[in-house]
C-alpha cells in the first residue's frame, strides 16, 4: 500500500498549501498533501476507478455495512451512511455503477477516526451503490440497489 | 441516574425529544443493519411515567419505517440543507442592510416588532399598519421596504432563485422566520372582518374552476388518494391534509436543491392549472394562505421540511 | 471567501459526532443551462477537518456529491470545549474555513 496516503500534515501547513493554491483559481485545486485523485474521479468504470485507487479487489464483504434507501424519491440527493466493522480501516470509497463517473467519494480515516462515514450522493438512474473499506490487511466491499424515481409534479 | 432503560429504533431527534420533557439520556448502540433513517437508541428515563412513555414512541416510528419514501425523507429530515438558508436569513433579519442600512429587528410580524418566535405560525393575519391581511412573505417584504428603504417593484419582480442560483434574500428571511416557529401550534387567527373575509376569498378561489381546463385547486386536493404521476396530493379538505400541508412549507425542495416558499408552492400550482399567473404578494395570493391556515388550525409547524 | 458551513461537533460516549452542511451549488458540469449550454463544473473536491493541529479526516470528492454537500462522521481523543476546523476547497480554487467549539 502506498505510504504516501497515511501521510498527514498539521493542519497548519496543510491550510498554507490550500491557500497557496486557492490563488491560481484556473488550476484544477491540488493540495500536496491530500492530491485530488483525477484518474480515479474521472474513471467511467467501476473496474477502471478501483484500479486508478490502487485498490485491489476486494476479498471479503461482511465487515463493512451500507445503508440507504431502498427508494430515493430523487436522484440528486440521496443519503448514504457508510460503516466498517474491521480493525484498522484506513478508507472507505463510494461509487455508483451507472454513474457517468463511478467514483463519487474517498474518505481517509487516521487513529481514532470511526469508520463511519455519511453522505449525500447524486445518482443518474436505478443503480447500485457500491462501497469498500481497506484496511491495513484486506479489502471489504458491500454493494445494494438503490431505485431511483422521477416523481410527478408538486409535493 | 437509575430506571428503565429501553432499546428503541428512534432517529436521534425523537429520542432527544422523548427524553427532554422526562429527563434521561439518549446513547446510540453498536449498530447492526438497523433500517435506514433510525437508529438503535439505549434511551434511559427517571421513572415509570417515562417507561410509559417509551412504550407508546415505539408505535408511530414502526408504521413510519415502512413506507419507503418517509425512510427516504426521513433520512434527509435530521440535517435539512435548508439549516444554511435558516442561518443565512438570521443573518439578513439581524444586519442593518438597504439604502436605511437598518435592521429587521425592529419588523412587526404579528407578535409585536422584533418577535419572529412563534409568528409564522399565526399568519397570515390582519396588520393595522396597512389596513390589510398579509402573510409571511408580503410582510417581510412590507419590512424590506418600509424599514430598510428596499425597492418594492425589485424585491416583487425576482423574489423565488432560478434553478442553480443562490437562495434570494426572501427565501433565506421566510427560511429563518419559519424555523423559529417549528413546534407551535398553527392559529391562524380570525378573529377580524378583514380576516374574515380573506378566508372567504381564498376559499371561493380553492373552488373557482378556471382556464382552459376548468381546474379548480378542488380537483387535485378535494378527495382522498389523488395523485400526478407518483406524487400523492394532500386531500387539503380534511384537517390532516391541510394540517401537513400548511406545517411543511417553506421546503427544501431536493429536486431543486433550493427552499421553496408557500407563495412559491401557490403559483406552480396555479401554473400547472393553467391559470394566468399568481402575482407575487397578491392579495388572492396571500387569502389562498389564510384559507388553507384556518382549515389548518391545530396542526403543528415543522418548517423547513424537506420535500422532494 | 464562499458561505459559511454549518457545523455540529457533539461529545457522545467518549467520541466526538461531526455533522457538516457545506454552501454549495456543486454543478456537475453536465447539466444544460438556460440558454442551452452546458454549465461548467463547479464541485467541492477536498475537505480536511482538523483537532489541536492533527488531522482527524481527509475527504476528496467528485462531482456526484449533492447540492449543499452533508458529511458526517465521528473521531476520538478530544475534548468538550476543544476547537475543531474544517477546510474545503473546490475544483475552481474557492475554499471556506469554518471552526467550532466542540459542546
Amino acid at each position: 500500500m502506498d505510504n504516501s496516503r497515511r501521510d498527514f500534515v498539521s493542519a497548519g501547513s496543510l491550510l498554507a498549501a490550500l491557500i497557496a493554491v486557492g490563488s491560481k483559481a484556473a488550476d484544477l485545486a491540488q493540495s500536496p498533501s491530500n492530491p485530488w485523485n483525477q484518474a480515479a474521479f474521472e474513471a467511467k468504470t467501476v473496474a477502471d476507478a478501483l484500479k486508478s485507487l490502487g485498490i485491489p479487489v476486494a476479498q471479503g464483504g461482511g465487515e463493512v455495512n451500507l445503508t440507504v434507501p431502498e427508494i430515493a424519491e430523487d436522484g440528486a440527493v440521496v443519503p448514504v451512511i457508510v460503516r466498517c466493522r474491521a480493525a484498522g480501516t484506513r478508507e472507505l470509497h463510494i461509487l455508483v455503477d451507472k454513474n457517468p463517473f463511478s467514483l463519487a467519494a474517498s474518505f481517509f480515516l487516521p487513529d481514532g477516526t470511526d469508520a463511519f462515514v455519511s453522505t449525500r450522493i447524486r445518482m443518474n438512474e436505478t443503480s447500485n451503490v457500491i462501497v469498500l473499506a481497506v484496511t491495513d490487511k484486506q479489502t471489504y466491499l458491500a454493494r445494494k440497489q438503490i431505485k431511483v424515481t422521477i416523481g410527478g409534479c408538486g409535493g | 441516574m437509575k430506571p428503565g432503560t429501553s432499546r428503541l429504533a428512534l432517529t436521534p431527534r425523537q429520542c432527544e425529544g422523548l427524553i427532554a420533557s422526562e429527563g434521561g439520556s439518549c446513547s446510540p448502540l453498536p449498530l447492526a443493519g438497523e433500517g435506514p433513517g433510525v437508529r438503535a437508541m439505549a434511551v434511559g428515563v427517571r421513572n415509570r411515567r417515562g417507561l410509559a412513555l417509551l412504550a407508546l414512541a415505539l408505535l408511530p416510528v414502526s408504521a413510519h419505517a415502512a413506507d419507503p419514501t418517509s425512510v427516504y425523507r426521513q433520512m434527509l429530515a435530521e440535517d435539512n440543507p435548508a439549516e444554511l438558508a435558516v442561518a443565512h436569513g438570521q443573518q439578513l433579519w439581524e444586519q442593518p442592510r438597504g439604502p436605511r442600512q437598518a435592521a429587521l429587528t425592529a419588523c412587526d410580524l404579528g407578535q409585536g416588532p422584533g418577535v419572529v418566535k412563534g409568528a409564522f405560525a399565526a399568519l397570515p393575519r390582519y396588520f393595522a399598519d396597512t389596513a390589510s391581511v398579509m402573510d409571511a412573505e408580503s410582510r417581510l417584504v412590507h419590512c424590506m421596504v418600509t424599514i430598510q428603504g428596499f425597492d418594492r417593484q425589485q424585491l416583487a419582480a425576482a423574489p423565488f432563485s432560478e434553478a442553480g442560483a443562490p437562495q434570494t434574500d426572501l427565501e433565506a428571511l421566510v427560511a429563518y422566520v419559519a424555523a423559529q416557529s417549528r413546534g407551535a401550534k398553527i392559529r391562524v387567527p380570525q378573529s377580524t372582518s378583514e380576516e374574515h373575509d380573506s378566508y372567504a376569498r381564498g376559499r371561493d378561489l380553492f373552488y373557482r374552476r378556471a382556464g382552459p381546463y376548468d381546474f379548480s385547486c378542488a380537483n387535485c386536493h378535494g378527495a382522498d388518494h389523488l395523485r400526478i404521476r407518483l406524487q400523492e396530493l394532500p386531500n387539503l379538505t380534511r384537517p390532516e391534509g391541510a394540517r401537513s400541508a400548511f406545517a411543511h412549507w417553506p421546503a427544501y425542495r431536493v429536486s431543486q436543491g433550493a427552499v421553496r416558499t408557500m407563495q412559491w408552492r401557490l403559483s406552480d400550482c396555479v401554473r400547472q392549472q393553467r391559470w394566468p399567473q399568481l402575482i407575487f404578494g397578491s392579495q388572492a395570493s396571500i387569502d389562498l394562505s389564510t384559507y388553507l391556515g384556518v382549515l389548518a388550525a391545530g396542526g403543528t409547524m415543522d418548517a423547513p421540511s424537506v420535500r422532494r | 471567501m464562499a458561505d459559511p458551513m454549518k457545523i455540529r461537533a457533539v461529545m457522545q460516549s467518549g467520541r466526538v459526532e461531526v455533522k457538516i452542511l457545506m454552501s454549495h451549488q456543486e454543478e456537475t458540469g453536465l447539466r444544460k443551462g438556460a440558454d442551452g449550454e452546458l454549465v461548467p463544473a463547479h464541485f467541492i473536491s477536498n475537505v480536511s477537518v482538523s483537532h489541536a493541529g492533527r488531522e482527524v479526516l481527509r475527504v476528496q470528492w467528485g462531482r456526484a456529491i449533492s447540492k449543499n454537500p452533508f458529511l458526517q462522521f465521528a473521531f476520538r481523543g478530544a475534548a468538550r470545549g476543544d476547537e475543531l476546523t474544517v477546510t474545503w476547497i473546490d475544483n475552481l480554487g474557492d475554499t471556506r474555513t469554518d471552526r467550532i467549539t466542540i459542546a
